[in-house]
């Protein structure tokens, strides 16, 4: 009985660590897929984990947090979007520049608004996102197998993690049976065609990439105002960028890639719950060497030795209309 | 503006929008310190005082310069080939690991003029090892250099934490660093270069190497115009179909482009590990590697250009420290603020006031843009 509760609470910090990587992978996955490579999903979900747990603080509502930490994420996403597609600047280097504004003006401002050395203040109950406790899940926490699994794994978590596993499905019908999805497809494959039908291709563009500040807001917002009771600096600690490695992981498609992000958490759940104490048959695994499992397997994939990753043919490339 | 941009005078080129492109960063960034409730000028002036007022703030200058020439030049040469790499953090993080090696072995024994090219060459191979794998994945593979030099990063980080919190930490101590190093280990200081001019330094970090990223900057500028290996780097960097078309092996000029773009940010290490702390400590790059894009970007590829805007970057980090000592609500991450802001502008809006500049060289002189004066044609 032991190890099936070691095994639902482990299962339960796998969810939890994997909701900011789902929703980061989501919020790539839709500009990724109109043609534009976002590097600075790490900076996005920074100012928006930043944005949230400021506003939920000093209006003192959950909400009013979560607004702005999507409000600040989508305008990051729109200077990636006016160096990228207006200025066809490079999307990486733009990105690059996008990751280091946030990280060095979310320390700057917290710490001129706040004064708590770069932290925002520790939100009071009503300023986060409280776990919801799914209907009869006390009644039925004593039945043996199915009592634990519904009450502790798949009850008592806030709203933000039911509404990132709900984007998967979401995500998956916009892509693939909306006419916006199709276009913003299309638009990452081959915009001269898109262009041609008379679309107008910036504008997609834009459009993807407001999707993909909606979504790191939110990401931001959970690991400030749900994992956290507060912002603390560099708190994404590079899960943008395991959320990236998780999209190529992925192959671009929405439910690989909440397959591929449970994959993620697990290992970082795996790893806390470790500790250096040692594994039956392997024995004793450095915590570093999890931590390094994600990036270590996306080289292998991205090498061709489990299938291959093929990324939407125009991504990278900015448009010029005329040729 | 359809057609490909016209020509600019070189001078307007090279010298006139990178100093717009910053000006424009600059007072973005003046805006954040607005915002901050502090005034701008004044800390402009606290900055610029900081960095050139005394001997020892030029000399910290100098030594953070070292730094940014080196991972500048990484990314230089990597950009003129037409690669990415993100990964110089990574490269100089590892080969830390080349040079605790040879110092720890040597330090007691040898005279660190014989330390010194040992430390070089282990810097340089391992800085270069670990990006070949990255180089090897996208000239074999197609795997692209971006993503996989980040996630190498993330991997030289692990192996070096792994290492620095064990086998490498001497066994009574707790920081997570190596043993210090012996004199034989420690690279002489430069600061009577400066002293020569009459300026007083209490104790600065500025060592030889400075004079080594001087020379690699010079060596880079040799390689890259000078040579038939900078040429098809160039040529590939250009157009990877015309390399291929030219018969030159993409396999060969990727892999050996990464290489010296990793010996060269393996070098980087040296500054701090051999010039100033005199060990191998956790995060002893701590971002070094990502200044070196802006620092590429800045200098616009050019060994000359690099080495002012490294100077300019060592700059906002001594200055910005003498900075966050007078104004406590800026702290050092302004820099990084700037840094992000420089890469915005220099980089990725590069060509957002080029038009407006050519409109205004093109209403003076015609020719100056290279074109004829189309008076009474019609374009």
């Amino acid at each position: 009985m032991d190890v099936f509760n070691a095994i639902v609470q482990t299962l339960d910090s796998t969810i939890r660590l994997s909701v900011p990587l789902l929703l980061a992978c989501l919020a790539g996955l839709y500009s990724e897929r109109a043609g534009i490579f976002d590097i600075g999903l790490e900076g996005k979900m920074l100012v928006g984990a930043f944005a949230g747990a400021a506003a939920a603080s000093v209006f003192h509502s959950a909400f009013l947090g979560l607004g702005m930490a999507v409000l600040i994420s989508v305008a990051f996403a729109m200077i990636h979007g006016f160096a990228s597609i207006t200025h066809r600047g490079n999307q990486i280097v733009s990105g690059v520049a996008i990751n280091f504004i946030a990280a060095g003006s979310t320390i700057i401002l917290g710490q001129a608004w706040f004064q708590q050395g770069g932290r925002t203040p520790a939100l009071q109950p009503g300023e986060r996102f409280e776990a919801i406790t799914l209907p009869g899940a006390d009644a039925i926490r004593d039945v043996p197998i199915v009592g634990p699994i519904y009450a502790e794994l798949l009850s008592g978590h806030s709203i933000l993690v039911y509404l990132a596993f709900a984007m998967v499905p979401f995500t998956w019908w916009v892509l693939f049976r909306t006419r916006f999805g199709l276009r913003l497809r299309a638009v990452g494959e081959n915009p001269a065609a898109v262009d041609t039908a008379g679309i107008s291709v910036a504008w997609l563009r834009y459009r993807a990439l407001i999707c993909t500040g909606i979504l790191t807001g939110i990401a931001g917002a959970y690991l400030s105002m749900v994992q956290n009771g507060g912002f603390v600096k560099d708190m994404t600690a590079g899960k943008g960028y395991i959320a990236l490695a998780a999209l190529i992981f992925a192959k671009w498609k929405p439910v690989n890639a909440m397959f591929a992000c449970l994959l993620f958490g697990f290992l970082d759940a795996l790893s806390i719950r470790l500790q250096g104490s040692p594994l039956p048959i392997i024995g004793k695994v450095p915590v570093q060497f999890m931590q390094a499992l994600p990036y270590i397997l996306t080289v292998i994939l991205l090498a061709g030795f489990i299938g291959k990753a093929i990324p939407p043919r125009a991504g990278g490339v900015p448009y010029v209309k005329e040729r | 503006m359809s057609t490909p941009y016209a020509k600019l005078p070189a001078w307007a080129d090279y010298g006139l929008i990178p100093l717009i492109n910053l000006f424009v960063a600059f007072v973005v960034a003046g805006f954040v310190v607005l915002l901050v409730g502090e005034n701008p000028f004044r800390a402009a002036i606290i900055l610029v005082e900081g960095a050139f007022g005394k001997g020892t703030g030029i000399a910290f200058t100098l030594f953070y310069a070292t730094t940014f020439i080196f991972t500048g030049l990484s990314v230089a040469v990597a950009a003129h080939c037409g690669l990415f790499n993100i990964g110089t953090e990574g490269q100089a993080y590892i080969s830390g690991l080349g040079i605790a090696v040879v110092c720890l072995s040597f330090d007691s024994t040898l005279p660190w003029w014989l330390t010194f090219p040992l430390a070089i060459i282990a810097a340089a191979v391992v800085g270069a090892l670990w990006a070949l794998i990255p180089a090897y994945l996208q000239a074999k593979r197609g795997s692209h250099i971006v993503i996989t030099t980040i996630m190498f990063n993330f991997i030289a980080a692990s192996i070096m934490v792994y290492l620095l919190v064990g086998p490498l930490k001497p066994a009574a101590s707790q920081a997570p660093q190596t043993r210090n190093f012996f004199a034989g280990a420690e690279l002489p200081k430069l600061n009577w270069i400066i002293e020569l001019f009459g300026a007083k330094i209490r104790s600065a970090p500025l060592n030889i190497s400075f004079l080594l990223a001087l020379a690699m900057a010079f060596l880079v500028w040799l390689l890259i115009w000078r040579t038939k290996l900078g040429y098809e780097m160039r040529t590939y960097g250009h157009s990877p179909k015309a390399a291929r078309y030219a018969g030159i092996s993409e396999t060969r000029i990727i892999i050996t482009a990464m290489m010296i773009s990793g010996a060269l940010a393996g070098m980087m290490a040296l500054n701090p590990v051999m010039g100033d702390q005199h060990n191998v400590a956790i995060d002893f790059v701590s971002g070094a590697g990502f200044v070196g894009i802006a620092v590429a970007l800045m200098g616009r590829l050019h060994p000359v250009g690099i080495v002012l805007a490294a100077i300019l970057f060592g700059m906002l980090y001594q200055g910005g420290a003498e900075l966050a000592f007078e104004m406590p609500a800026i702290s050092r991450d302004m820099i990084v603020i700037i840094q992000g802001l420089v890469i915005l502008f220099a980089g990725a809006l590069e060509h957002m006031f080029r038009p407006y500049i050519q409109a205004l060289f093109a209403s003076f002189s015609p020719r100056s843009v290279g074109m004829e004066a189309v008076k009474g044609k019609g374009a």
